[in-house]
């Protein structure tokens, strides 16, 4: 190896953090646009992947979405209706603005438009997807918690093994199991979930819901104790945890007044992450205790290749998971104000 | 030595290992041990209970032996996830290297592209794209390779981040290194501890989505199986209490990713790499 010189010219990147040192006006509301912006872009990206998936539906756009079955006078005329005829980037910008307009096309399976056939469905995997949170997070938070505060003993060690146990069975299996035990050996839990057309009849069957709700909720249970007890992790060794205990607060007062609300904040932000894995485990979970929710809409598109209904769907979640990430770090920052700048 | 000292400190980390070395003896040798045939269904030897002749896991509702099914779709579960993870490794590390290293721009289209594909489920995609392709092994790991590459893509390019300022990579800039060859030689190797524990886990994630897409009836069309497959076919026997079509391929499939996720925490420790999203 040569001489390293002593000095060298500063890279683009370092006279670029130069730079940016200078003060802003207001830099939380510079934070916000920015985080904004960001969220845009990548609802940009997800419309131009969908939008080259129906380019690569077998046979073109107009045979994905009309069907084996279609003439050729049929595609003639959804190529000619929709602007299928015309130049990509023509095809591009009609494709956005029905998206804009709230059109996600027509299900000729199902004979209704994608877009009421998704609002129909979605309020049901919301609910499912929202008492397995609650129910997670009731559990995940006291867990992770103790896991903090006994630190590397046996416990916190048996619960973190099972966390990862948790975590590396599939939910189908899990769900399965619970099946087994519960419904079939036991006789104590019915296996198939409500099929009600409304959600209070939904609600009217809660027996139904507890399997499915439950096979949602351990795999979460499993994530969240993890941050949950890292965040604890983290804040135990601050400064403010000592003060309020040398102060001769009750150590339980110090786990719920000062911990718990301070190692929360990190938990909430992870939240909007964990969408795509709630998502997921409600198709699977839908599919096994035949659930007409969302999931099982999109198992059926899939069986079916209904290609409006499953595009819409990938749509429709990823666009929530944006903005699900979006909240959580816009709730983050007011909580925190020490994220506002944390972000690539 | 003090490499292999500190992983074996980590007692679950060398039962994961173990359990790793068990499977894939398993469905590489296990065949030629227990020859059965996987291809023609025998209707009459069809749902025999464990033990009933000469079938110790029984057979499911095609008469096909079941720990002979075990093994041969385990080498599809194993294959496919192992190659799905690695080829994501590869283009994740690459892709997080050069986005890290170049800035600027580039580095904000190129993160902006993995966010987007942070947004849309892994699984979702997976079907739709299983709905326009008849999927076969080699198209399964290239599908499951080119949706799950985003994570190490992410901490990679954090790890590049903070290596392009060192004094080596500015002094490889100044002797007129070229930037293929420092995202090549020293941004890539500089990162490896993070690469190889992420493989690790990108491994078992493969494994899962494998398990996920085929358990859905949108992976390999029949006689070929894997561990999911055989648990979506067991599934409509769940009621008759048919446990020894479930129990083997599920645990199976939870021993094998819980191993691959202890070897990866012990490789942590080794490498002394910060953070993990699992």
């Amino acid at each position: 190896m040569s001489r390293i010189p002593d000095s060298l010219p500063a890279t683009v990147a370092q006279q670029a953090t130069v730079a940016r040192k200078r003060p802003r006006r207001n830099p939380y509301l510079f934070f916000l646009l920015r985080r904004i912006g960001q969220a845009l872009i990548v609802i940009f990206v997800v419309t131009v992947v969908v939008f080259a998936l129906l380019q690569m539906l077998p046979g073109g756009p107009a045979r994905g979405v009309l069907g084996v079955q279609a003439t050729a006078e049929q595609i003639a005329q959804f190529n000619r209706e929709q602007g299928y005829d015309r130049p990509v980037w023509e095809q591009y910008v009609l494709f956005l603005g029905r998206l804009l307009s709230g059109d996600l096309g027509q299900s000729f399976l199902l004979n209704m438009s994608v877009t009421d056939a998704i609002t129909q469905r979605l309020p049901k995997t919301l609910l499912l997807t929202g008492l397995s949170l609650v129910i997670a997070l009731l559990i995940a938070v006291p867990v992770g918690i103790f896991q903090a505060v006994r630190r590397n003993r046996g416990a916190d060690y048996t619960l973190s093994t099972l966390a990862i146990v948790a975590y590396s069975t599939p939910s189908f299996f899990l769900g399965m199991l619970l099946i087994m035990i519960f419904s079939q050996n036991l006789g104590i839990l019915p296996a198939n979930a409500p099929q009600g057309e409304t959600i209070a009849a939904v609600l009217a069957e809660p027996q139904r819901l507890i399997l499915p709700v439950l096979t949602g909720a351990i795999p979460l249970v499993a994530n969240f104790s993890r941050y949950m007890r890292s965040s604890a992790l983290d804040n135990l060794s601050e400064d403010y945890i000592r003060t309020a205990r040398s102060k001769g607060t009750p150590f339980r007062l110090v786990l719920s007044r000062h911990l718990l609300r301070n190692s929360l904040t990190p938990v909430v932000a992870m939240l909007g992450y964990q969408l795509p894995v709630m998502f997921g485990g409600a198709l699977v979970i839908e599919q096994l205790f035949n659930y007409p929710g969302m999931g099982l809409l999109f198992w059926s598109a899939a069986q079916s290749s209904d290609f409006p209904v499953l595009l819409g769907c990938v749509l429709v979640i990823s666009i929530a998971t944006v903005v699900g990430s979006l909240l959580a770090d816009i709730i983050q920052s007011v909580l925190d104000p020490r994220t506002r700048g944390g972000i690539a | 030595m003090s490499f292999m000292k500190r992983f074996s400190q980590n007692r679950l980390a060398v039962i994961g290992l173990a359990i790793l070395v068990i499977a894939v003896l398993f469905v590489a040798i296990g065949p030629l041990v227990y020859p059965t045939d996987q291809v023609r269904t025998v209707l009459e030897s069809a749902d025999l209970r464990p033990g009933v002749e000469g079938h110790p896991l029984g057979t499911d509702s095609l008469g096909y032996d079941v720990l002979g099914r075990l093994m041969v779709g385990g080498r599809t579960s194993l294959l496919v996830g192992i190659l799905a993870g690695i080829l994501a490794t590869v283009i994740g590390t690459l892709w997080g290297a050069i986005a890290g290293y170049v800035g600027g721009i580039v580095d904000a289209v190129m993160m902006r592209i993995v966010d987007a594909g942070i947004a849309i489920p892994a699984i979702f995609l997976l079907l739709v794209l299983s709905s326009i392709v008849q999927p076969s092994e080699w198209i399964m790991i290239l599908v499951i390779g080119f949706v799950s590459w985003l994570v190490p893509a992410r901490l990679v390019r954090a790890e590049s981040l903070s290596v392009k300022t060192r004094d080596y990579v500015v002094a490889a800039r100044a002797m007129g290194g070229s930037h293929t060859r420092i995202v090549v030689q020293h941004i890539v190797p500089n990162t490896i501890g993070t690469v190889v524990v992420n493989a690790t886990f990108q491994v078992a994630d493969a494994i899962l989505l494998v398990a996920y897409v085929s358990f859905l009836g949108m992976g390999l069309q029949p006689p070929a199986t894997d561990w999911g497959a055989m648990l979506s076919d067991g599934l409509g026997l769940v009621y008759q209490n048919a446990w020894w079509l479930i129990l083997p391929p599920g645990v199976a499939i939870v021993l094998v990713v819980c191993a691959l996720n202890f070897v990866g925490d012990g490789l942590r420790d080794v490498f002394d790499v910060k953070g993990k999203t699992a």
